[in-house]
């Protein structure tokens, strides 16, 4: 176990950032990633002062050359990932008859084409190694819709359902492959909301409060422990009861 | 140093849990050996694994049956 290396991408902050963290305390090595240098060695300090082996790199998800390159100095500085943890995401809100072609592209790739480049890269090694785990960050958003982000929601859905084709293709080789949900989680991206919004969101929590990205973290490390071996192709709900499918 | 043709062989024998007596040159990994189509690609892997080089993935869909796999790795490799 210790031995495994763990891939997470967008873990300069928030839920990323929790999540690099959580899977380095039980026992991964870790490398996190950040479109940026600067959030690359702030990944590298953050898992350096809790002692866990690993750092941050600098990856474009949007880019395949960056994603195979980094894939490579993963594999040859510490082996091939056996998690990989697909969470980079932006969001470009705006209603549909506003919304410029760039805001749709943008979203859909970085959320959704990075799932395609990511997971393709990580396969063979997983494959070889006969164990993986891929873990998907999509969002509530992709299950109910939201105005004002149906580039976000499309995105979001399309991850779920790429969660359930590969857990289909792969299973026979022991990979799983499952989706995370957040509600609304207490990070850089939800704190963009007006304070108006964010009380009336919580009034539509049965919980009543927004979640803490540690919160997700821990559900994406009982996905990649032996405890989470049987679920597979399965997007996980974690949002304080916003939404009940 | 046994010849490419028993080392393919062999490697197929292992990778599409098959006996080696069975791995005639003319089989079809699909249509004799019961491969499915991601044993063909770890198939490839293995290859490109037992004779340290890398084949092109559009290269890599052609090699359908032992005696393709032979000839890629010899005309490749020499």
């Amino acid at each position: 176990m210790t031995d495994r290396v763990a891939l997470v991408t967008g873990a300069s902050r928030g839920i990323g950032r929790a999540i690099a963290l959580a899977l380095g305390k039980s026992g991964y090595t870790v490398v996190g990633t950040a479109t940026s240098d600067a959030g690359a060695q702030s990944i590298s300090e953050g898992l350096a002062a809790e002692g866990i082996k690993g750092q941050g790199m600098t990856l474009d998800v949007s880019s395949s050359e960056s994603v195979d390159a980094v894939i490579k100095a993963i594999g040859e500085q510490y082996g091939a990932p056996a998690v990989l943890v697909n969470n980079a995401g932006i969001t470009k809100d705006n209603i549909m008859m506003r919304m410029k072609d760039e805001e749709w592209f943008d979203v859909i790739d970085t959320n959704l084409n990075s799932l395609y480049r990511l997971s393709k890269a990580c396969l063979r090694g997983m494959t070889k190694a006969r164990w993986g785990r891929i873990i998907n960050i999509s969002s509530v958003v992709g299950a109910m819709g939201n105005a004002g982000q149906a580039n976000y929601a499309a995105a979001k859905a399309g991850m779920d359902g790429f969660t359930r084709s590969l857990a289909r293709e792969i299973g026979s080789r022991g990979i799983t492959v499952n989706g995370i949900a957040p509600g609304f989680i207490d990070t850089d991206m939800t704190k963009k909301l007006g304070d108006d919004q964010r009380e009336l969101l919580k009034a539509q929590i049965p919980l009543q409060r927004l979640g803490e990205p540690e919160e997700i973290a821990g559900v994406v490390v009982f996905l990649a422990s032996d405890a989470g071996a049987y679920i597979t192709g399965e997007t996980i709900h974690v949002n304080g009861g916003m939404y009940m499918a | 140093m046994s010849s490419i043709e028993e080392r393919v062989k062999k490697i197929v024998a292992e990778q599409l849990g098959v006996k080696e007596e069975d791995v005639q040159e003319n089989a079809s990994f699909v249509e004799d050996l019961g491969a499915d189509s991601l044993d063909t690609v770890e198939l490839v892997m293995a290859l490109e694994e037992e004779f340290e080089t890398e084949i092109p993935d559009e290269e890599a869909e052609k090699i359908t049956t032992v005696k393709l796999a032979i000839d890629y790795i010899k005309e490749n490799l020499q």
